[in-house]
């Protein structure tokens, strides 16, 4: 076995016991990266140099016996769409290539105070908008169990990285679900924090009131490791909010005796897989064994979720999208007649076409003579959605659904179809309506070997109690413990 | 045959608000595409939300303010480091007059 093989809270260990160093971590890392990912190809820059700096100063504190601080030596790969000083951010769009942003995220700057060590930027559907990473501009990143399929999205360079140990560790963002599909379709732990938890300074916004960043880990213990070092308040962010921020690793370990959870029977739908809703109910008898109480719950609303995201999320987005018209950063047109025309061939050019398809819809929704019926309109079914958990969450702890209808599909199935791929997000676009937090872990494999994820949610600021679910769950279940093979695929004469 | 809800002359003006620009087969795509979508969009309407307050912000918090002081901001050669269409600490761009 190798080093980059180990969970985050295993290397930490090691390290200060002194029985390996940061640096030889560091190596094993790369040297995977340089192995797997022309196959995976889930990075979009490394930073080498300076990562094996800091894993050099990091021994250095160790030598001299220093405190270490709470993720010394710790190998982060951060989601293209957040900002890093010095080093180029794209959010997987042809309009920022080349932008390298002066400041870093809050998120940024809490990772390395806390000795983390951000080894580079991984790929991403282009704006976060999708679900599989076929929207990058760059390629997309294959899924480590089957490299013929996706690894979801759009975390699903973050999330196939942690798959494949290039990284212990990575951040992800989460605005209808973009965090907890790709980590349910490549069998990692990946949690969306309650709407203000986490600061978005810095974080490149596609729906401000949807967008959150949160970890995607290979257990639950690196997830609430993380989460304690990122989450918190930040005046540089007004939508964050001011509570303090709990010891998620300690209330993990406590049990879950007596906890009340709801299966809302809305998530059991025709076109779930047989094979996701078996592992589903294999999973919730471990649940009840280990002493929790399981009750069939409703959320009425459920089936008006995807048309209220897609009519908020495309609004706010065209509105943020706004500000790249390759005036100050980023790409610009070569050709234009004028200003007007260099705004108009900027964007077309710069952009894809499902951030294109998204901007014109929200603009559409927002525009005079229809912003009542359509964008309005869903803001009120929003309140509904959020009133239905609401109700929930006063008689159960948490709810438990699956995260993703099916295991990982193969690439190009559904591109052609926007609405098809819209309906991979079904189960995770009303959390991010609500604004409560919720976690994806895997909870078993299909016959052909393709991870399952299960998804406990929780209310609003109950981090607490989903982690502590899913560790006990994590920590009793029968699942196998495996590592993807990241085999290349032998095209039987295929087109490429 | 769903009946069209956004015809190509809208999508052209929805373009023009958005500052985008599409040739002939996009502005095909985009209008068939775009029409689906919305046809979804109609499920919306089966609901009664005549007394439902809309919600914009999902926690209820009030708003915050942060005093108003005057910190270190970015040195002004950052700020227009990442653009090649720069001169005398200005941004270029094509006349507007």
């Amino acid at each position: 076995m190798t080093l980059n093989q180990l969970t985050a809270h295993e290397a930490i260990n090691l390290i200060k016991k002194k029985r390996i160093t940061a640096y030889e971590i560091m190596q094993d890392i790369f040297n995977q990266i340089d192995k797997v990912d022309n196959l995976i190809k889930a990075f979009l820059v490394i930073n080498r140099e300076e990562a094996l700096i800091q894993a050099k100063e990091i021994d250095k504190k160790v030598k001299n016996g220093e405190k270490l601080p709470p993720l010394a030596g710790v190998a982060v790969a951060i989601k293209d769409i957040i900002a890093t000083r010095g080093t180029e951010t794209t959010c997987g769009s042809k309009i920022l290539k080349g932008f390298i942003p002066p400041y870093n995220a809050t998120v940024i700057n809490r990772l390395r105070e806390a000795g983390a060590i951000i080894i580079g930027k991984t790929n991403m559907d282009e704006f976060a908008m999708g679900s599989s990473t076929e929207n990058s501009a760059f390629g997309p990143t294959y899924n480590p169990w089957d490299l013929e399929r996706v690894p979801g999205g759009s975390s699903g360079g973050s999330t196939a990285a942690v798959a494949a140990d290039e990284t212990f560790v990575a951040l992800g963002t989460d605005t209808g679900g973009s965090i907890r599909q790709p980590a349910s379709l490549c069998g990692m732990v990946g949690l969306k924090p309650t709407y203000g938890r986490v600061s978005r300074y810095g974080l490149v916004a596609y729906a401000s009131s949807l967008d959150q960043i949160g970890p995607i880990t290979k257990d639950v213990t690196d997830c609430a490791l993380v989460m304690k070092v990122i989450s918190g308040h930040d005046n540089m962010d007004s939508t964050s909010v001011n509570l303090e921020v709990p010891d998620y690793l300690k209330s993990c370990q406590e049990g879950i005796k007596d906890l009340k959870i709801g299966v809302p029977k809305e998530y059991f739908i025709e076109g779930i897989d047989p094979e996701v809703k078996g592992a589903l109910d294999k999973a919730l008898k471990i649940f009840e064994k280990l002493g929790a109480k399981i009750e069939e719950a409703s959320l009425p609303h459920t089936e008006y979720s995807l048309p209220t995201y897609y009519l908020i999320a495309t609004a706010e987005a065209s509105s943020n999208l706004a500000r790249y018209d390759g005036v100050q950063y980023g790409y610009r047109a070569e050709e234009y007649e004028d200003l007007s025309s260099m705004y108009q061939k900027t964007r077309s050019e710069g952009f894809g076409s499902e951030v294109k398809r998204r901007i014109m819809l929200g603009t559409y929704a927002l525009s005079s003579g229809y912003y009542d019926a359509y964008y309005l309109k869903a803001q009120k079914v929003r309140t509904l959605i959020k009133e239905d958990f609401d109700k929930v969450f006063s008689k159960y702890d948490i709810l438990i659904t699956p995260t993703s209808p099916t295991p990982a599909f193969k690439l190009n199935e559904k591109v052609s179809d926007p609405l098809t791929m819209y309906l991979s997000d079904i189960f995770t676009i009303p959390i991010n309506l609500a604004g409560i937090p919720a976690i994806s872990i895997n909870c078993g494999y299909s016959k052909s070997n393709l991870p399952i994820g299960l998804q406990i949610i929780g209310k609003h600021f109950s981090e607490e109690t989903i982690l502590r679910a899913a560790f006990n769950f994590e920590q009793n279940n029968s699942v196998e413990k495996k590592k993807p093979s990241i085999k290349p695929v032998k095209h039987k004469g295929a087109k490429k | 045959m769903t009946e069209k809800i956004i015809t190509k002359k809208e999508v052209e003006y929805v373009a023009k608000l958005a500052k985008l620009e599409f040739n002939e087969r996009e502005k095909e795509e985009f209008t068939s595409q775009l029409n689906s979508i919305l046809d979804y969009f109609k499920k919306l309407n089966k609901l009664d939300t005549e007394r439902v307050e809309p919600t914009a912000y999902v926690i209820s918090m009030p708003n915050l303010l942060n005093e108003d002081e005057v910190k270190p901001s970015l040195p002004q050669e950052e700020v227009l480091s990442n653009s090649k269409y720069v001169k005398k600490g200005y941004f270029k761009v094509p006349k507007i007059m």
